[in-house]
């Protein structure tokens, strides 16, 4: 190795650095919550051939390569040759971009004394773009906000008026709206001025030794770590609750010598709401399961995931092809990964988790006139409001640890502080704590789920725009670990509200919202009886499951009564 | 009674101190007492003195600092601790923001909460946004916890509900009936320690006060009641996190405010060189054994945040922490330093830190037994030190071991000469030292064109002018003393305190009144506190309003006049606030309304105004000491560099690189196409491409 091999890895370190900067920009100008709280964003930088070079650290799993296929249609409507300096196109086509309108995708071209020396991109999920807003009731995607295709938003540094008058009208929250689209410009302008000063340190006329540099170690090492893996092929499935009808993901994951393939073959047909997923979604969440338990020390590129291959079928929920609706394709994307560690147990199973929670719990609220209609003589209502929150349930157990409690998995997102949501709508969160008896028992527990109990400011009416999972069908442990507790949608005065879609919480009452547990991993009498008693002091086990479900007798004194236990333990 | 100012700064191995006299200064290092750190500080106050030559009634004042806070937090030595919460919020502590702070890592640890599930007690009681009662507080449910704080040996108590930034009333009703119920237990309310928004961080701060709250004020009181027995009467001040100091009395109450007061003490010490040498925008940059840090000060003043993570458990990873949210000196810190350990990842890449081969065994070359190659090896390998003079010669290097050492983790597997090796590892390490800089730069919403570095620590003279370079930073300036920098800091902080205070509004519908309500309040409060120890001198007051777009999620600091503000200055703030933001996002966002949210209020005493240098023009002669072989990180040569020795180079002396200016505690690099002049103040200041 020489001196120039070791700038390069110097650069790679620094082209890192790069498109982390370029999404901690994002952060600091973004006005959506689920971007600057949340942290529903990606950020990389690409070649001129389309091919990405780095991704920033900061951001979700779910634009891994979404974000990274999107790229190459941009390059196919606006040629790279075309493009110049201070250009920036935007589209949220879910079949172009990552998955569904509420993310948008910007493409910034990077010049150098007049050259064009790269790509920056970027994705982010805003809260409103019209239609039906944020849920699962579409019946085609364009029941489900404003279709944007790829488009240049600034033409050399000028804002596309038009395009921007469109954008604001189609919108509930134009200034958001518009805010985040410069958001998005700017922190791609961030990333485009480091890149020109890396090549000016180096003296680099262009990005193409770096890139092939970049994609030998990447592809090299990840076929190391696959070459360490059993050969063979491996099956397993996972089932949501569907819309109105359970869905089925089914894969067989085949580990070759230098590739990992997975075929989705069996997997439930589209829907009819907006649960189905792009496949280039699919194949987001099925590299990120499989990188997390094969791969996760090599950065994401091009050339790192390319050894992943999909095949998924047409016509199953995985692929859904236009105008198929797809607003809330993370509800059936998020299990993706669990399905993957399913099928990779077989092969490396003290490697893969138990199954989790997985999907997130974000309630999409409404309130005002918009719900039953506008206030009228002495019928209050609440101001217009539109807010979402992102809430988790509990991860599977580990190999060696237990599951995270309430804490994103497969998705990076961070939720909000309460008291930041109840600046920004009239809503009042009552609840919003550990679920106890929730976590699926094993040798290693699942991680707790949550218990939300949310109402309207004055008790006055709002809607939810369900997308929940695991209600009918539990996160599975593994091993003879136990399942985690199912989810449960309910009205706090106990009727039971649907999984999905546009519901009212009438005057008086509640929402009540108990987020799923983790799946257990080994058998629950393996655990140690110490740690079993640590939960029930904390409240987070009951007496009775630690007996039933752990067989562990916890005395009046909260000490675990050894002889007790191994009576009861056999 | 002479008037003898004496700086304390406990470390985790060792307690430095700084005593100035008669434009004397004398530094003393004995090695910390962690059971009782008092032992340690009047060993080394007693050995100071004698060096000295002075005896204990001629200290005036005595400035302190100590990590003691935060290695209770990071070792959990702390207080057993309940946290009473609003009913329905139990895991707030626990829950933090729900996420994990590494994508990829499905093995990660999350930090354990300091206060057990079972001693948050929830208690019914509930207010909305604006501080209205929605639930009164339940009386009888927190006078009920008394029994049970009692059974289970509670030493100290938190008390966070939600909203209570706004309306404190429920807080110290409860703090009141548990004070009555149980009045040797300290107790700590969310709406006294950081009143501001956010649940989680004002809880986890208020759970950290009461954690290490007990432990350091008894510390503190018996460190009182020593000096005093010895003879000391001068008036003990605490250095805070945010760069002032306070009294003993404030700190008992906010000991949270003092943890990271060392390298606070740092940055105060580089404020300080700024101001003397007339350099408004500077970063600091401070590299010493384990760790490099960072810090941006403008206008002579470190920069400030105020949210902060203690205790990363995830190797310096954000997030994997402990936040608090209280005023501190914003600085970043890397897992990178001279003993930090270089190996080659699974990708082929050489990777340095965060190990660290820390002071034992320490890097191969100190021959104790270390074979793994830590940064300094490779210092060592490219010729940058001499193993003679390494320590002014009191321990000699080892430079055979360090070749082995970084053959046999790096030059191997990679096919590298170790020389090769040891150039890719420093390239690497100046390189993620660069990167974090650059990163912070940006959270920051700073940059670096025009900034001039000051370098210190043990490392910092050495790798300043290629982090520089790679930044893009054309000044370097090496002060002298660096070596106790945070204690000499001390010395230079002024007494002054910081109060934040939460009150939204929008920008068009500002009402000056409740503004200046507010903000006569917290001077009240922060003059209050800053009066007990400035004995009557003049200070000075900052006010800051913390504004952004209405739906952004991240402030930017307005400086507001420090008078009572008219109507006729809200067009003025809003002007500053676009001019500020699109300094930084190159655009203002049309047609938004600006929000604010919190404002801070500082009051201070002035900062020492620095003796005046006369501007020295005259040249001298540098005359080189020696030569040695040096390979160049940037252009992989070996050539000879001369080698100066800082003592024998008098005010005006000019060198060109490339160059070494060797002194007993470093050695600083003055790079190819750089210049170092020694300034009127001996100190190395260097330039790139120009005299």
């Amino acid at each position: 190795m020489s001196l120039a091999e070791i700038q390069r890895q110097v650069m790679w370190n620094r082209l890192i650095a790069v498109v982390e900067e370029q999404a901690q920009t994002m952060i600091r100008t973004a006005f959506s919550t689920t971007v600057r709280e949340a942290g529903d964003l990606s950020a990389g930088i690409f070649d001129l051939q389309g091919r990405m070079l780095a991704q920033a650290v900061t951001g979700t799993p779910g634009h891994v390569n979404s974000m990274m296929e999107s790229v190459g249609h941009f390059l196919k409507k606006f040629p790279a040759e075309t493009m110049k300096a201070g250009d920036h196109y935007i589209t949220n086509d879910p079949w172009l971009g990552t998955g569904h309108l509420h993310d948008l995708t910007v493409v910034t071209p990077a010049f150098r004394l007049g050259k064009m020396v790269g790509l920056f991109a970027n994705t982010a999920h805003v809260i409103d773009v019209g239609g039906l807003g944020f849920g699962p009731e579409g019946r085609s995607v364009f029941e489900e906000g404003m279709y944007i295709p790829i488009v240049k938003c600034f033409d050399q540094g000028k804002p596309n008026e038009t395009f921007f008058d469109i954008v604001r009208a189609g919108s509930r929250l134009p200034v958001e709206l518009e805010g985040d689209i410069f958001s998005l410009c700017t922190c791609n302008e961030e990333g485009a001025r480091r890149l020109v000063q890396m090549l000016d340190e180096f003296a680099l006329d262009g990005l193409e030794p770096l890139a092939d540099f970049i994609f030998e170690n990447s592809l090299r090492a990840t076929l190391a770590e696959i070459a360490k893996l059993p050969r063979g092929t491996f099956s397993g499935d996972i089932s949501s609750d569907g819309y109105d009808e359970p869905v089925t993901l089914r894969a067989s994951l085949t580990i070759l010598p230098d590739a990992i393939e997975v075929d989705f073959a069996g997997t439930s047909g589209l829907s009819g709401r907006g649960i189905n997923v792009p496949a280039a979604y699919t194949r987001a969440y099925g590299s990120f399961g499989i990188k997390v338990v094969v791969a996760p020390d090599i950065p994401n590129n091009w050339a790192s995931l390319l050894p992943f291959r999909f095949t998924i079928p047409e016509g199953c929920i995985l692929n859904a092809p236009r105008p198929y609706p797809v607003s809330v394709r993370h509800v059936i994307g998020h299990l993706v990964p669990d399905l993957i560690m399913g099928c990779l147990h077989q092969a490396v199973p003290d490697r893969v988790t138990a199954e989790g929670s997985s999907s997130l719990w974000n309630p999409p609220l409404r309130g005002g006139s918009s719900v039953s209609g506008q206030a009228r003589g002495n019928w209050p209502v609440l101001p217009d409001f539109e807010i979402i929150t992102f809430n988790s349930g509990g991860t599977g157990a580990r190999p060696t640890l237990d599951g995270l409690s309430a804490t994103a998995f497969p998705s990076g997102v961070r939720t909000m502080p309460v008291e930041a949501t109840e600046n920004v709508a009239p809503v009042i969160f009552w609840r919003k704590e550990l679920r106890p008896d929730s976590a699926g028992a094993g040798r290693t527990r699942g991680g707790f789920g949550q218990i939300m109990e949310i109402a309207g400011k004055g008790d006055l009416e709002f809607a939810v725009n369900a997308v929940f999972d695991r209600v009918a069908n539990a996160p599975r442990g593994r091993d003879d670990g136990a399942d985690g507790a199912a989810g449960e949608v309910l009205q706090k005065s106990g009727k039971t509200l649907r999984t999905k879609g546009f519901q009212v919480i009438p005057d008086g009452e509640r929402l009540l919202l108990n987020l799923p547990g983790g799946g257990g991993m080994g058998a629950p009498v393996t655990r140690d009886p110490a740690l079993v008693a640590r939960d029930v002091r904390d409240g987070l086990v009951s007496v009775a499951s630690a007996r039933d479900d752990y067989r562990v007798v916890i005395g009046t004194d909260g000490e675990v009564d050894a002889a007790a236990t191994a009576i009861l333990r056999g | 009674m002479q008037s003898a100012r004496l700086a304390v700064d406990i470390g985790g191995t060792f307690t430095d101190l700084a005593l100035e006299h008669a434009g004397r200064r004398s530094t003393a290092k004995v090695l910390t007492t962690p059971a009782a750190p008092e032992r340690g500080v009047m060993e080394g106050v007693r050995a100071i003195l004698r060096a000295a030559s002075l005896s204990p009634g001629d200290i005036s004042i005595v400035v302190h600092g100590t990590t003691l806070a935060t290695n209770a937090l990071i070792e959990r030595k702390g207080a057993r601790t309940a946290l009473v919460t609003t009913q329905g919020f139990r895991d707030v502590l626990a829950m933090g923001n729900e996420s994990r702070y590494d994508q990829y890592d499905l093995n990660i640890v999350l930090p354990e909460p300091l206060v057990p599930r079972y001693l948050r007690l929830p208690v019914p009681e509930r207010l909305d946004n604006t501080g209205r009662v929605l639930r009164p507080l339940d009386e009888a449910a927190v006078r009920a916890l008394a029994p049970l704080f009692q059974r289970e040996s509670v030493q100290s108590i938190a008390i966070g509900f939600l909203h209570s930034f706004v309306n404190p009333a429920h807080e110290r009703r409860a703090r009141d009936i548990l004070a009555e119920a149980l009045p040797e237990i300290p107790v700590s309310l969310s709406s006294d320690v950081s009143p501001e928004m956010r649940e989680w961080e004002r809880f986890s701060t208020t759970a950290a006060n009461a954690y290490v709250q007990p432990l350091m004020a008894g510390y503190l009181r018996r460190l009182e009641t020593d000096l005093h027995r010895e003879g000391v009467a001068a008036p003990v001040f605490l250095m805070l996190s945010g760069g002032g100091l306070t009294t003993i009395e404030t700190a008992c109450r906010f000991p949270i405010r003092l943890v990271e007061s060392g390298p606070a003490g740092g940055a105060i010490f580089a404020a300080h060189i700024a101001r003397e040498s007339g350099l408004p925008s500077v970063l600091s940059f401070d590299m010493g054994g384990t760790t490099a840090k960072v810090c941006l000060i403008d206008e002579f003043r470190p920069q400030t945040s105020r949210t902060f993570e203690v205790a990363r458990i995830g190797r310096f990873r954000k997030g994997s922490g402990l936040p608090l949210r209280i005023p501190v000196i914003e600085m970043v810190e890397i897992g990178a330093g001279g003993g930090s350990l270089a190996h080659v990842d699974a990708l082929g890449r050489i990777a340095v830190g965060p190990e660290s081969a820390g002071a034992d065994p320490g890097p191969a070359c100190y021959g104790r037994g270390g074979t793994k190659p830590a940064v300094t090896d490779a210092n060592l390998v490219l010729g940058r030190y001499d193993p003679e003079k390494f320590a002014g010669g009191s321990m000699a290097l080892d430079a055979a071991a360090s070749r082995t050492a970084l053959a046999a983790h790096v030059g191997e597997p990679l096919k590298l000469a170790p020389e090769m090796a040891a150039l890719g590892v420093i390239e690497m390490v100046d390189e993620n030292m660069a990167n974090a800089a650059r990163v912070h730069a940006i959270e920051s919403g700073k940059t670096y064109a025009g900034r001039t570095m000051i370098a210190f620590g043990g490392g910092g003279p050495v790798h300043g002018y290629r982090v520089a370079e790679k930044i893009g930073i054309d000044r370097v300036l090496i002060p002298s003393g660096a070596g106790v920098g945070s204690a000499i800091g001390f010395l230079r902080a002024p007494v002054g305190y910081e109060v934040v205070r939460s009150l939204y509004q929008r920008f068009s519908t500002f009402d000056v009144g409740a503004v200046n309500a507010l903000l006569d309040a917290m001077v009240a409060e922060a003059d209050g506190i800053v009066a007990q120890g400035s004995f009557g001198a003049p200070t000075r007051q900052g006010r800051i309003a913390f504004m952004r777009y209405v739906g952004q999620g991240h402030e930017i600091p307005v400086a507001l006049p420090a008078r009572t503000l008219t109507q006729g200055d809200v067009p003025a703030i809003r002007a500053e606030y676009d001019a500020q933001y699109s300094r930084f996002y190159d655009r203002p966002v049309p047609g938004s309304d600006v929000e604010i949210l919190s404002y801070a209020v500082t009051v201070a005493t002035m900062a020492d105004a620095p003796d005046s240098v006369a501007v020295n023009t005259q040249s001298a002669t540098a005359t080189p000491a020696r030569t040695q072989t040096v390979r160049d990180t940037a252009s992989g040569e070996a050539t000879e560099w001369a080698v100066f020795d800082r003592a024998s180079l008098a005010p005006g002396a000019t060198l060109y690189g490339p160059a070494i200016v060797a002194e007993d505690e470093t050695s600083t690099l003055v790079g190819p196409g750089w210049t170092a002049r020694i300034d009127g103040r001996g100190y190395i200041d260097l330039t790139r491409g120009g005299a």
